[in-house]
Parts: C-alpha cells; structure tokens; sequence
C-alpha cells in the first residue's frame, strides 16, 4: 500500500491513441443486466457524450470504466492497464473521475480540496508541477476566489465546480465525467463543457455522461445512447441525435432542429404551440 | 482553457461553441483583482499551528509538573522540578534530588509513573480517536465503535474471574490487550464482503460485538466471587491507580508506534474524507488503508485500556477540540491531538486525585462526565451546520 514509485509514470497519448476500451461489457444485479454486451473505445483528443433515460445505465457504464464495480462479463482497459487487476495509483495517474455527488466529510478548504488532486504525483517528477497544475485549475472551474472557502459552506454547483477542479488537477490522459453539468447554472455549464473540450483539443481522452442533449450535441465528438443497458446508437452527434432515434430512447416525441445563428443542433420536447404565440402570429 | 463566453456571442456557425483564443480576452469574464492568473495557492496557516504546539508542549510540561507535586503528601513545585531536571540532565550538573529521601522516594515511584502513564494512555486514546474519526469520515466517530474497549473490558472481566496468573501482575492487562484486539478483528471480518468494507456495514457489526461483549462482562460479573466482582466493577471505572513503570515500558513503544503509523497514513487519511469511490480514484487502496488504521486504532486503545480500564470519549472530544484550530488535515491533526490528549488526560488525573480529600476518584467517570455533555453538544452542532447525521 505504501508506494512512492517514479518509475510508473505511465506513457504520453497522442491524439487518436486508444486511452480507455470496454470489451463485452456487462453488469448484473439479481439476475437482471443492468449493463450487457457495451463495446467501447475512447480515443485522446475526443469528448464522447453518453446519454439516455433515467435506468438506461449510464452510471453503472461510468462506474465499471472507472473500476468501483467488478463487471460481470467483459473487461476494461485504461491505456496500456487493464482496470481489475491494477494498483489503484496506476489508474489514478492514468484516469480521473469526477464523482456525481462530491462529498467532503471534514471541512477542507477549496484548495485543500484541489491539492487532493495532485495526490498520486507525489514521489513523482510530476510533483514539481503541483502549485502550477492546481492554481490552472482553479481558474479553469472559475474557483479561484473561493479557494479559502471550506468546502461544506459551499452551494451544490460551487461544489461541483470545486470537484471538477480536483478532477482537473489530477492531469491525466483519460477524464470520466459523471454528470458535470447536473448542479451547474447556464453558465457554469457551458464553462465546465468547453473546458472538456479544450482539455481533448490538448489531447485528453474525455468521457461525459449528460442529460442535455443539446449540451451533448454541441460538445461531443461522438454521442452514445444508452437504452435498457444497451447501446442504443453510437457515432457522430448529427448523425445518432435525431428526432426518430430519441423519440423512440425516451418514449417522448422529440423536435430535433438546427439553430438559428449558429446552426448547432437543439433538441427539445415536442411541446404543443404556445397560446400567446399563436396569437401573436395571427396578429 | 479560461475561456467562457455567451453562445450567441457570434454569428457564425461553428460546430460547437467557440473556444479560447488568443483574442479571447474581451469575451472572458472580467478578472477579479485579487484573483490573478496564477493565485497563490496558500497554505495552511503555520503560525496558528506553531502556536498550538508551543502552548500544548508548554501545558503538558506545566501539568505534569504540577500533578508531580499535588497529592496526599505535597512536595515543592520547585523541588520537584530540579528533580525532574536532575534525572533528565544530571550528567550536565543540572538540578539536584530532593533532599528528602521519602519525597524522592514518592515522587519517582508512585507520582512519576502515574503522570507519564496518564500523558502516554491520553496520547494513545486521542491519537486513536483521530485515525477512527478520518477513516470514518465521520467526526463523530469513537474507537468504541469497534469494539475494542467492550472485547477488552470482557477480557479483563475474564481474566479476573478466573483468577488467570499466566503472566504475574500483567494477566489481566494481556487478557484485556488480547480481546480487545481479537474483538477488533472480529468486527473487521465479519463486515468485510466482497474485498470490501462498507462504513455502515462495520458500524452495525461493532454494535454486534459490542452487544456481545457486555453480555459477556455481564456474565463474568454475575458468576465472580465479592472480591472479583469489586475488582471488575472498578477496572470498568477507569483509574490511572497503582501505574508502574514496567507499564509505561509497554504503553511508550505502542504509542510510538501509533504516531509514526497515523503520520504516515496521513495523507491517505485526507483523500479519503472523499469517500471510498473518490479516495479510489485518487490511487488510494482503500482496503488496505482502512486495515492498517484500524490495527492501528486497535493497538493504541487496547494498550491503554488493558491497564488503565475503561476512559470514555478523550478519543472522541480531543480530535475534534484540535481540528477547530488545525483545520481537518491529519499531518497536524494526528500530533497535536497526541498532545492535546496527552495535556486532557494529565489534568483529568490530577483532578481525579485532589478533587476529594482520601479518595481517588475513577477518571473514567470524570472523563465520561465531560464528555457526555461535550458529545451532545458535538451532536447539535452538526445539526445545525450539516443539516444532520451525514
């Protein structure tokens, strides 16, 4: 349990490389799948969206990705390590994993927090970078001037958001986001989304699981969508995000449409017309 | 990477919103002048903590001093100093004996053991009440969660009842040690499924074990003769009475051990008020953290109890006494409530024994009478700041 190994650093991706593969995936609790048959790769320098209705099990994909749940079929592998068998400090230098509830039992500070990021550094050559990797995380989750603020005293998305910059300052290849944007305002969202994209534009393997689907749309390089354990479609978010494919996911009829000015898709229940609208349009 | 901007900043139809740039500036939110580009990430405050050490050092100094020279039979403040000084530094000529032969006698074989014994079994409860609060994650967790101070009163219990002579003078301490251990193990591996430990899962088993282990005290007291059932009755009380140094050769390197073990847990101990699935992602082998603190737990508190019987809620009341000046790191929070245990327990027995004229009164009810109110009060205020047990 006591290690402080330099040797381990684990090998730089390249944009394109492999950073994290399910093969067969499959999870079950009393004899129902939960999870069956999810094959998966997550190449560097991609954000992949997984979505779907509440049950679809996006957390428990999550959760096996990120090795707290032993899968009952299949395997995952992060980078060059296969996640069951490995040292915890293997993973951790390879992948971080934003939980979807942050919680913090004792009343640590923000940046108290933060620094737990840089944890599996330490004994490393990385741990030269701690102050500066923790002071850009900050920034980056717009924490910054509540770094003396102790976590508890926080509101939910100011804990996210202090979470998320835990997750930050970890510096790994591969990122599993359960949730980010859940506790988040507009935005806070839009701030925690582009940041997962400029870290894969920097070459980070990013893994979000999202219930706006225009979020997703606008973010991802590829969308999954989950449906009863399965993957329901996969691939380019214009491609897979469309009204016949979502109506049918969530059991509710869906408008898919291009927006206005800057043509990214928006996606909203089909909702029947506004009266005031009508009005107005008669007028 | 610090880019944030409106979505309808621009016309154009990107693909996905734009991201930073290097014209990105007029877009971003405005810096806040004390926030910088690259704040300093302080530290936790040195000073604060400095101070703290220097006033505890100073307090368990003067304390034991002063409980040295209080008693029955009243020797000099001063005289007990130079005494002290002398057995320290004598090689160096400083400080003299006591001149009186039976205030010498008193002091270094019957005050002197006590008082070092009350610093180390303080320390000892303390110091394991911090391990057991950080790998709970829980500030109101207590090393009788456990099990181990209701196996070692049953071991005690045992042990006098059967009137075991195995080891002399240090049966009943063995047997104590022994079971408390063994009934620390027994919570750990019965709430263990899967390779893993749920908090709640260990909390419910300890209450088990404990159930079990005041049936058996129960037991022992109901079938002891007068003389073992008095002497049961009183191991349970808690009392500092009758330490010898052969106790202290014991205790000392059990409490070393603990310190050196927590500090360098330290770390891990943090992460870990993360939770478990956090802690995990932080390359923590949450297991094999939670195993090391435990044995840890075990054998500072069974060491205590084993000769000092049962001393209620030091464990609990210390820790969080120390956090409220350290905040929650264990780095400082493991020694300075080593020290601050240590300073509790040393005044709680000097009062144990002034308080009343001819009687020395159990320092386990007097440690119980402060801490039950305290524990209350604990209770109360995490109501109020956490909006409950959580």
């Amino acid at each position: 349990m006591i290690r402080t190994r330099d040797d381990a650093l684990p090998p730089q991706l390249s944009a394109g490389d492999v950073a994290l593969a399910a093969t067969d995936l499959g999870f079950a609790v009393d004899g129902r799948w939960l999870l069956h048959s999810v094959n998966l790769e997550l190449h560097a320098g991609e954000v992949v969206a997984v979505v779907g209705p509440n049950g679809a099990g996006k957390s428990t994909l999550l959760s096996l990705l990120a090795g707290d749940l032993p899968p009952a079929t299949g395997a995952v592998r992060v980078g060059d390590v296969p996640v069951r068998r490995a040292h915890p400090l293997d993973l951790a230098r390879r992948r971080a994993v934003l939980p979807q509830q942050p919680r913090v039992s004792f009343p640590f500070t923000v940046a108290d927090v933060v620094r737990m990021g840089r944890s599996p550094w330490v004994g490393t050559a990385a741990e030269d970078e701690d102050d500066a990797a923790i002071a850009r995380a900050l920034v980056t989750a717009d924490m910054t001037h509540l770094q003396q603020r102790r976590f508890p005293t926080l509101s939910g998305g100011e804990q996210a958001r202090a979470s998320f910059a835990r997750t930050l300052a970890q510096q790994t290849g591969t990122l599993l986001l359960d949730e980010p944007t859940a506790a988040l305002d507009l935005r806070h969202q839009e701030q925690v989304m582009s940041c997962a994209r400029d870290c894969a534009d920097e070459g980070v393997a990013v893994l979000a699981v999202l219930h706006d689907l225009s979020l997703a749309a606008a973010y991802a390089d590829r969308v999954i969508v989950l449906r009863h354990g399965e993957v329901a479609a996969s691939g380019r978010p214009r491609d897979v995000l469309t009204a016949e494919l979502l109506g049918d996911v969530y059991e509710l009829p869906v408008d898919v449409f291009d927006h206005p000015l800057h043509g990214g898709l928006v996606i909203v229940p089909t909702r029947p017309l506004n009266e005031a609208l009508k009005n107005g349009v008669r007028q | 990477m610090t880019a944030l901007r409106s979505g309808l900043e621009t016309a154009a139809p990107p693909p996905r919103p734009p991201m930073s740039s290097p014209d990105g500036a007029a877009a971003t939110r405005p810096v806040r002048a004390h926030e910088g580009v690259g704040p300093a990430v302080l530290r936790p405050r040195p000073v604060r903590v400095l101070v703290l050490f220097a006033v505890l050092i100073a307090a368990l100094i003067t304390i034991s001093l002063l409980s040295a020279s209080l008693g029955q039979y009243r020797i000099g403040f001063g005289d007990v100093t130079r005494s002290v000084l002398h057995k320290l530094f004598g090689w160096a000529h400083v400080g003299h004996p006591i001149k009186d032969h039976f205030a010498e006698a008193t002091l270094w074989q019957v005050r002197m053991p006590r008082v070092v014994m009350s610093l180390l079994v303080g320390a000892a409860l303390a110091c394991a009440g911090a391990l057991m609060q950080g790998v709970f994650g829980n500030p109101l967790a207590d090393p009788g969660v456990i099990g181990v101070s209701s196996g070692a009163a049953f071991g005690a219990a045992a042990a006098i009842m059967g009137g075991v002579t195995f080891l002399g003078d240090f049966s009943i301490a063995a047997c104590a040690f022994g079971a408390g251990l063994a009934a620390t193990m027994l919570v750990y591996l019965l709430s263990r499924s899967g390779g893993r430990t749920e908090v709640v899962t260990l909390v419910l088993t300890g209450i088990a074990i404990n159930a079990v282990g005041g049936a058996g005290l129960a037991f022992c007291t109901y079938f002891s003769d007068q003389s073992a059932r008095d002497q049961i009755v009183f191991w349970q009380l808690g009392s500092l009475n009758g330490s010898r140094w052969e106790y202290v050769q014991i205790v000392a390197p059990l409490v070393l051990v603990g310190l050196v073990g927590g500090v360098i847990l330290a770390r891990r101990l943090d992460l870990l008020s993360l939770g478990d699935r956090a802690a995990r992602h932080l390359g923590v082998h949450v297991e094999a953290l939670r195993l090391t603190a435990i044995v840890l737990v075990a054998l500072l508190v069974a060491a205590a109890v084993a000769f000092c019987g049962i001393i209620a809620f030091v464990g609990l009341v210390v820790p969080h006494l120390i956090r409220m000046i350290t905040g929650p790191g264990h780095r400082m929070l493991l020694p300075a409530s080593l020290l601050g245990g240590a300073v509790l327990l040393a005044a709680a027995d000097l009062i144990a024994r002034t308080a009343v004229h001819y009687a020395d009164l159990p320092i386990g009810m007097l440690t119980a009478l402060v801490g039950g109110p305290f524990f209350f009060w604990l209770l109360r205020r995490t109501r109020l700041h956490a909006g409950g047990w959580a």
